[in-house]
């Protein structure tokens, strides 16, 4: 599962989109972007249902920040959340994980499913449920106090899973292996967590999500504190990794989009709530969306 | 070839020096030929004529920006040197009139049998030092997990009542020593079995240190991005995990700092021992029963009595104070830097 470092580098300079060109083939170099990848069909993956967002609302005090947002998350595919600044999407997909709660004046309606059990039912061990759907964040955020092999195996710690010597071991090479960080990081993983650059911060931040085995990974912008080539390298991580679990992804950057995603949502608001305007397979969001907006902001006429 | 350009060269400096040497000369001499008298004048005058003179020439030589300059260094400086001369000063004195009454004889006698009037060698210090160490560690057992917890209680819990804890905590570190003392004096010593002693003393030192452990606890802790607690959570940790295995880990030095600033507040403090410790002459071990002394205790009751050996004996007292202070500031930051990570 190691990656070849050269190869896929200039893979990644080849699928870049040329930008210098005007508007109207921006959009058409998107599209073909998203076309490019190897088109998933719902459902083609065996491994349960994946997670559905039904009518989900979300408030912070009385400000009504999301309204009414139904998004279904197929497994074994990769979902992209784009729109402009304040559009929801970051408090979206808080609400996923239930982390949106930690925020004292928040509030919630709807319903989240998870292989069809409601996440916020009565009576849910939010623990457990944040076991099973892993968040990765903006900022890199190894825990400081930690070696790079212990940032990786926390979440057995934090958790309270007990394992043998020889299977955490094993556990801690095959994460890293998966986050794409194996290779740099073998010889000094008792090395700390900052002494890492932010891509690597950020690939540790991901492979510390992966030790508890989580069925869905939630990145809200992993790459925006990131340069093009970290950015690259996470990329290619999150397609290695979409084979075998649900990502969903928030991104400002629809070339992001358009190169990980099979799914894109696309989130607006006016002033009012955040909505969802539109979703659907990433070829057709970039090539032939259905609202006027979505293809105004696609095509980087505002946003 | 590296070079500083932007550092003046040994060229430039010189003038400065010799103007400032000028102006040294001509303030000893206004000082001597006119009516003004003592180091206060020296230093009142040297400040504002080098500052001056300093002025003209940077404003001569470099033009104003580099003018402007000198005067506020010269003011940096004149802050500086008035913050750092008096604990050189406390620092030199304590170690000139100290050092001569320093024995071995001090640290294994006590002043049982000796009188005030004996020779410094006779009497010693050992039962005050066996006091204040066990002040200071029966007070560290209190006030640091009371500390740590308030502090934890109001940054990560935030429960109910965190404002009027807030708001205690806050009237609390403003409670003079004396009326700290005389408040054990009255809730325990009056009301309880317990009579002075070493552990009775301890509690008066908790309600100093407590408040100046949980403020200084709670800075560190707001300091601790939020990113790491939500990132603990996100990994399906519990809160208590979260704060036990990242939060507090990664405030460990900065908690250490603060539980040393609360031994800092309680080691010279001596009113509220007064009514609290009761101040034996002997070497009491048993800080649960009987009287006992400390070093300020000792000290203050020295310089009260007044002869030549007993005030002797006081300022030694000091200057073992002032090391065991800095031997215990010394040992937390070694341990608390102790880390298993490699850098």
């Amino acid at each position: 599962m190691t990656t070849n470092n050269e190869n896929s580098t200039s893979n990644g300079k080849e699928r870049e989109p040329k930008m210098t060109a005007d508007q109207g083939v921006k959009t058409n170099s998107l599209s073909a972007v998203a076309n490019a990848r190897g088109e998933k069909k719902a459902g083609s993956n065996p491994m349960g249902s994946g997670l559905e967002a039904r009518g989900v609302h979300a408030w912070f005090g009385k400000h009504h920040a999301l309204s009414n947002v139904t998004l279904d998350f197929f497994s074994g595919t990769v979902t992209a959340l784009i729109g402009p600044s304040g559009c929801g999407k970051s408090t979206f997909i808080r609400t996923l994980n239930r982390m949106h709660e930690f925020i004292p004046s928040a509030a919630f309606a709807g319903e989240v499913l998870l292989d069809g059990k409601d996440v916020y039912e009565k009576g849910t061990d939010v623990t457990k449920i944040r076991l099973q759907i892993g968040m990765v964040f903006q900022k890199p955020n190894p825990f400081p106090s930690m070696t790079i092999g212990e940032n990786v195996l926390s979440g057995l710690h934090l958790s309270q899973i007990k394992m043998g010597k020889a299977e955490k071991e094993e556990l801690l090479e095959s994460c890293l292996v998966r986050a794409g960080l194996w290779n740099e990081v073998k010889d000094r993983l008792g090395a700390h967590g900052g002494s890492l650059s932010g891509g690597q911060q950020q690939r540790l931040c991901i492979a510390r999500s992966l030790a508890v085995n989580p069925k869905v990974l939630l990145m809200d912008e992993p790459c925006s504190a990131l340069d093009p080539g970290s950015t690259l390298r996470i990329e290619e991580t999150i397609s290695q990794l979409s084979s075998t679990m649900t990502i969903v992804i928030v991104t400002h950057n629809m070339q992001q989009a358009a190169r990980v995603s099979d799914y894109t949502g696309f989130f607006l608001s006016d002033g009012g709530p955040g909505e969802l305007i539109e979703s659907g397979p990433t070829a057709q969001m970039f090539s032939r969306p259905r609202d006027e907006r979505t293809e105004n902001y696609v095509s980087g006429r505002f946003g | 070839m590296p070079s500083k350009p932007w550092q003046r060269t040994p060229r430039e400096i010189l003038p400065s020096l010799a103007i400032l040497f000028l102006s040294l000369i001509l303030v000893i001499g206004v000082v001597e030929f006119t009516g003004m008298k003592g180091k206060l004048a020296y230093i009142g005058l040297f400040i504002p004529v080098g500052t001056a003179a300093q002025f003209f020439w940077s404003l001569y030589k470099y033009g104003m920006k580099a003018a402007k300059d000198v005067i506020a260094s010269s003011i940096m400086m004149t802050g500086a040197i008035a913050v750092f001369l008096p604990v050189v000063s406390i620092l030199l004195t304590t170690f000139i009139k100290g050092l001569p009454g320093i024995s071995i004889s001090l640290f294994t006698n006590d002043m049982g049998k000796a009188s005030f009037t004996d020779p410094v060698g006779m009497g010693g210090l050992l039962h005050s030092l066996v006091g204040t160490l066990y002040l200071i560690l029966i007070s560290v057992l209190i006030s640091v997990p009371m500390g740590l917890l308030t502090a934890l209680y109001l940054t990560e819990i935030r429960g109910p009542g965190s404002r009027f804890i807030q708001f205690m905590v806050q009237a609390m570190s403003g409670v003079p020593s004396v009326v700290a003392g005389l408040f054990i004096f009255s809730a325990v010593i009056l009301t309880t079995p317990l009579d002075t002693s070493g552990f009775v003393a301890s509690l008066a030192l908790s309600i100093l240190m407590i408040p100046t452990v949980t403020r200084a606890s709670q800075e560190v802790l707001l300091l601790i991005p939020n990113d790491l607690r939500e990132a603990g959570l996100a990994m399906g940790a519990t809160q208590w995990r979260t704060v036990a295995m990242i939060v507090v880990p990664a405030a460990k030095s900065g908690l250490i700092t603060a539980s040393i600033l609360g031994v800092a507040r309680i080691a010279g403090e001596t009113a509220p021992l007064i009514f609290t410790l009761g101040g034996a002459d002997k070497l009491n071990p048993n800080p649960v029963n009987g009287l006992q002394s400390a070093l300020p205790f000792y000290i203050w009751t020295g310089f009260r009595l007044g002869t030549q050996e007993s005030v002797q004996r006081s300022w030694s007292a000091i200057l073992v104070l002032l090391v065991v202070v800095l031997t215990l500031f010394t040992l937390a930051r070694v341990l608390g830097s102790n880390s298993k990570v490699a850098k």
